[in-house]
């Protein structure tokens, strides 16, 4: 029998789609980047940064949570949305503690390539300047809240591949934080470990493992040498070999 | 007949003088630039008053009130002025004092810190009075162009720099962008 | 998939997270650690499932409140500024005490909320879970007197705790009579088939704003599978300047219990939820009184009106300060014990509500119309109103105008005579739907509210001329601000911009670019946030831009300015230097 391949049309490319495939999964599979934060193949999908934000006719949607249908058809690398994305991108910086020449993961950091993928030269709205916790209670890992961008990708990964629930996210609106699953709500006390996925994941310089800092050389780090929207399809393609 | 040189001057502000070091990266190159540039105000020249220019290049954030005269004179008298770095772009690494109050900073450094001794907290009328946050120079006086790096490499500066001698728009090409 | 511990097992009353915790902080006066370890294990969670709940509503403390704890209302018709006055400074400044902070002996503490739904009642407050309304600067001074003599709220005066509701227009639902029962008998006599076909001929779609047609969605519900379905009633009127519910409430429980009833009937749930907003808290007695006498009646429980397979009972569950949680997939989330952040959808409820199972969610009073829609017909309901919005609407009407109130008109009015029936002179702007509705102007006043025209859940908010519209701006700006959950990034950081960049044009520091700013915020918030919220919450900014250009232009400066205040961002070091010299200030 004949399989019947839906497809979905992005900036006017013809991509296949299977059931239940949302517009990120069947974008990625078909090496169509849509820029992404808080997406991750094989975590289930959160839709959080808004920076996959696509447009279907008048309507927006986040594609790491719309499912694909035939016959849709999206725009996505448009000037419009890469200028939202940017707004998007320049709110999560002036909302943390994102000083990128004191902080470990520079090079390594998807919220500073993401800038740079998008052209972002300066951060456009007035900084919060918030203080937030630092948690350096763990002999091996850090979390520095401060950095924090609340993509819950480490919530998600502890829950779902470590199968541990070692982070939570806490409180409303500009409040909003990381929380450890642990009786003094420390990391040294729960039962994160620097192999666990939860410990990897994060984006930018939130959960670092320590004593890693600096080792790469500027000029060798990620996004020294690589795009997002190199990366992004590369996590996707390695997540395909995998299943 | 010569064509008369465009003025730059440049300035630092709260920051390491490092963006100046990395202009000075150039090397043989800043001959090249020099037939068609000259400085004014800047630590590369030691003018300390800044006269009209073409354009201004201004490290470092602003910490103090100070640096809120420097800058607004910079901006009187610079045709296009260009934050140079991260210090100028968002604060940079002396921003990183805006996520703990100013009194307990300057108590520490001043008062209780270990190494103290004569503690007071300096209060001189020749001091310029500290702000409560280092805030980016973007919001004190409107900005034309945005170098970022900390520093931005001598390749970056002649990137910006070079367009703006013919009259033309700098584009910092996306490949060439980098925070740190 | 669903976290199946929402409620303690080990308990035999099946308290549910939210009940629990409110337990606690009434004997603690607030949820310590130690609490949030007991109550995890006691419901089998992490922690940090517990803490997050603590720390999104905002009725739960995680230091301790005072023994009098008292919460102004913010709104704009309730609030504590009454007639230039800012009654909530007032009482602080007689208890010496700073908002937000417990006076050290514990005795009081007293915060800011958002708007406690008595807009119709003069400036009011919660003080503990309780509401006192008609509030004035002699009453401020008789509370401080009975706070410091720690007089118990037993013995204040009792007029002081009434909530006067008056019904100043009665239409279809306001006027027909209701005999609990009645509904549920006839269609027990018809069927649920013919009950759904009279819901479906009614045209009813739901009264929380959205407007999705009733009959269709409990038909959806219906033909959902799943091992169980949920009729849940949304009473979580958060909307600043609506209290219809509040109204509906006491006076058509009843009603609004068999409506809930009847959907159970049709859609085979067993299970029905009333998700109570917490500062309605006090109406609870009442409710529960109701729903027992319905037990009694034989219209709750098993075998509803001796119908041998007809079961269904209701829970009520109280929220704790969250207006987030009238978003019907952040309400179950709430209902499944969790912070009340907005599910992703599709799926929606109908077929993945609780527990992902098919839940029918209806406002308060959707579910009243439903009821008397099914005692009398279709017809009766369709009767009135305009093509497209069948049956009456029932407004709150608050704000600059002499008879604020329950009103209830057949969809279609136009806001002028709402204006002319509620006593409105040199009224200079209308919020129609709350702040995530509409400002209209005078020009716009002969506009109808209907869904065609200018939808609205209820809340009609009257500004007469004196009313500075750039601070109502700022109220609902900042209303956002502390209401947006934090979930996602457009709506997170952008109601808090919107706010900052509010505050600066009333501080006259604003420029025409901080106008281009607003716009731009505005519209990145319409279209990419994740849920309701924060596509609404920049419409009144927009409104106002559009209809009320001189609010903003009439404050802005010609030139650039900065970002921040420069001389106040030297007061703290001229503080701690001790200096006022020249050098020590900027302009």
């Amino acid at each position: 029998m004949q399989t019947i391949h839906d497809t979905i049309i992005i900036d006017g490319q013809e991509i296949p789609f299977t059931k239940g495939q949302t517009i990120m999964d069947a974008a990625l599979a078909a090496r169509v980047y849509i820029p992404h934060l808080c997406h991750y193949p094989g975590l289930t999908p959160s839709g959080n940064c808004r920076l996959c934000t696509v447009d279907i006719g008048s309507k927006s949607v986040a594609a790491c949570i719309t499912p694909a249908a035939a016959g849709q058809e999206i725009s996505n690398n448009t000037s419009a949305l890469n200028d939202a994305r940017k707004s998007i991108t320049q709110m999560l910086f002036v909302e943390g503690d994102h000083i990128c020449p004191s902080c470990e993961k520079t090079g390594n950091c998807k919220l500073q390539a993401m800038g740079y993928y998008l052209g972002m030269l300066d951060e456009h709205f007035p900084q919060f300047y918030q203080h937030r916790e630092v948690d350096a209670s763990h002999a091996r890992i850090l979390l520095d809240r401060g950095r924090c961008i609340l993509c819950d990708l480490c919530v998600r990964a502890s829950r779902e591949v470590d199968k541990k629930n070692v982070f939570a996210i806490a409180g409303r609106g500009t409040e909003a934080h990381l929380i450890v699953n642990s009786s003094t709500g420390k990391l040294a006390d729960s039962n994160i470990e620097p192999g666990d996925l939860a410990a990897n994941i994060c984006p930018v310089g939130a959960i670092l493992i320590k004593e890693q800092g600096y080792q790469v050389p500027i000029g060798q780090r990620i996004y020294d040498q690589h795009t997002i929207q190199e990366t992004g399809l590369q996590e996707n393609s390695v997540k395909k070999n995998d299943d | 007949m010569t064509k008369p040189r465009i003025k730059i001057a440049t300035t630092s502000l709260a920051g390491c003088f490092g963006c100046h070091m990395s202009f000075l990266d150039m090397d043989e190159r800043l001959v090249t630039l020099f037939e068609r540039v000259e400085f004014n105000c800047s630590p590369f020249t030691d003018i300390k008053q800044c006269e009209p220019c073409d354009i201004g290049l201004i490290e470092g954030g602003v910490c103090n009130a100070e640096n809120v005269q420097v800058l607004r004179t910079f901006r009187a008298n610079c045709t296009t002025l260009i934050a140079v770095g991260a210090c100028a772009i968002n604060g940079g690494v002396p921003a990183m004092r805006n996520y703990f109050d100013l009194q307990d900073c300057l108590r520490e450094v001043y008062l209780t810190g270990t190494g103290v001794t004569n503690p007071q907290i300096p209060n001189d009328i020749e001091l310029p009075l500290l702000l409560d946050k280092v805030y980016p120079v973007s919001g004190v006086v409107p900005i034309d162009y945005y170098l970022p790096g900390c520093p931005p490499s001598a390749d970056e500066f002649l990137q910006m720099l070079e367009p703006l001698l013919t009259g033309k728009k700098p584009l910092l090409q996306k490949l060439h962008l980098h925070y740190d | 998939m669903m976290n199946p511990c929402l409620h303690n097992r080990s308990d035999p009353t099946h308290e549910h997270l939210l009940h629990r915790l409110y337990a606690l902080q009434q004997q603690f006066l607030h949820i310590s650690p130690e609490s949030m370890h007991q109550v995890a294990t006691e419901f089998n969670l992490p922690v940090s499932q517990v803490a997050s709940v603590v720390a999104f509503y905002s009725f739960f403390h995680t230091q301790p409140c005072g023994r009098f704890h008292i919460l102004f209302s913010n709104c704009t018709s309730c609030g504590y500024l009454e007639d230039g006055q800012n009654l909530m400074q007032m009482l602080c400044q007689q208890l010496q005490i700073t908002p937000g902070k417990t006076r050290k002996d514990g005795l009081v503490s007293i915060d800011e909320t958002s708007c406690i739904g008595m807009c119709d009642q003069g400036a009011s407050l919660l003080i503990n879970g309780v509401p006192v309304t008609r509030l004035n600067p002699d009453k401020i001074a008789q509370i401080a007197h009975l706070i410091t003599a720690e007089t118990a709220l037993a013995y204040w005066p009792k007029a002081w705790f009434a909530v006067n509701d008056v019904v100043h227009k009665r239409s279809l639902l306001l006027t027909a009579h209701f005999l609990a029962g009645s509904a549920l008998q006839k269609a027990l006599i018809h069927g649920t088939d013919e009950t759904l076909a009279t819901v479906m001929q009614s045209d009813l779609c739901g009264r929380g704003g959205a407007g999705f047609n009733t009959g269709e969605k409990w038909q959806l519900c219906r033909e959902a599978s799943g091992n169980a379905h949920y009729v849940v009633c949304n009473a979580d009127e958060g909307e600043p300047g609506t209290f219809k519910d509040r109204f509906l409430l006491r006076s058509q429980a009843d009603a609004m219990f068999e409506g809930m009833t009847l959907c159970a009937f049709v859609t085979g749930a067993e299970k029905g939820f009333v998700y109570l907003r917490g500062e309605y808290r006090y109406l609870l007695p009442h409710l529960h009184s109701v729903l027992n006498q319905r037990r009694q009646q034989g219209l709750l429980g098993q075998h509803i009106l001796g119908h041998a397979t007809f079961n269904f009972d209701i829970e009520i569950v109280v929220g704790a300060g969250a207006y987030i949680c009238g978003e019907e997939s952040a309400l179950i989330e709430s209902l499944e014990g969790k912070p009340g952040i907005p599910r992703i959808r599709p799926p929606f409820p109908v077929t993945h509500g609780y527990l992902g199972q098919p839940t029918v969610i209806n406002n308060v009073e959707t579910l009243i119309a439903a009821a008397h829609i099914i005692l009398q017909d279709g017809a009766w309901f369709r009767a009135i109103g305009t093509e497209k919005s069948a049956g009456s609407k029932i407004l709150s009407v608050s704000g600059d105008c002499r008879l604020p109130g329950i009103y209830e008109y057949p969809f279609g009015v136009s806001i002028q005579q709402v204006l002319d029936d509620c006593g409105a002179q040199n009224v200079q702007a209308v919020q129609i739907g709350g702040p995530s509705g509409t400002l209209v102007g005078r020009t716009d006043f002969n506009c109808r509210t209907c869904f065609e025209d200018l939808s609205t859940a209820g809340s009609f908010l009257v500004f007469g001329q004196q009313r500075n519209l750039l601070a109502i701006n700022r109220n609902f700006a900042r209303f956002f601000a502390h209401e947006s959950c934090g979930f996602c990034t457009p709506c997170r950081v952008g109601t808090q911009l919107l706010k900052n960049n509010l505050d600066k044009i009333a501080d006259g520091r604003g420029t025409s670019q901080d106008l281009v700013e607003i716009k731009q915020l505005s519209h990145l918030l319409q279209r990419h946030s994740h849920c309701g919220l924060g596509h609404t919450a920049a419409n009144h900014i927009l409104d106002s831009l559009q209809r009320f250009p001189q609010t903003f232009e009439a404050n802005l400066k010609q030139h650039f300015t900065a970002s921040f205040d420069l001389d106040k961002a030297l007061e703290n070091a001229r503080q701690i230097t001790q200096r006022n010299d020249a050098a020590a200030h900027l302009d």
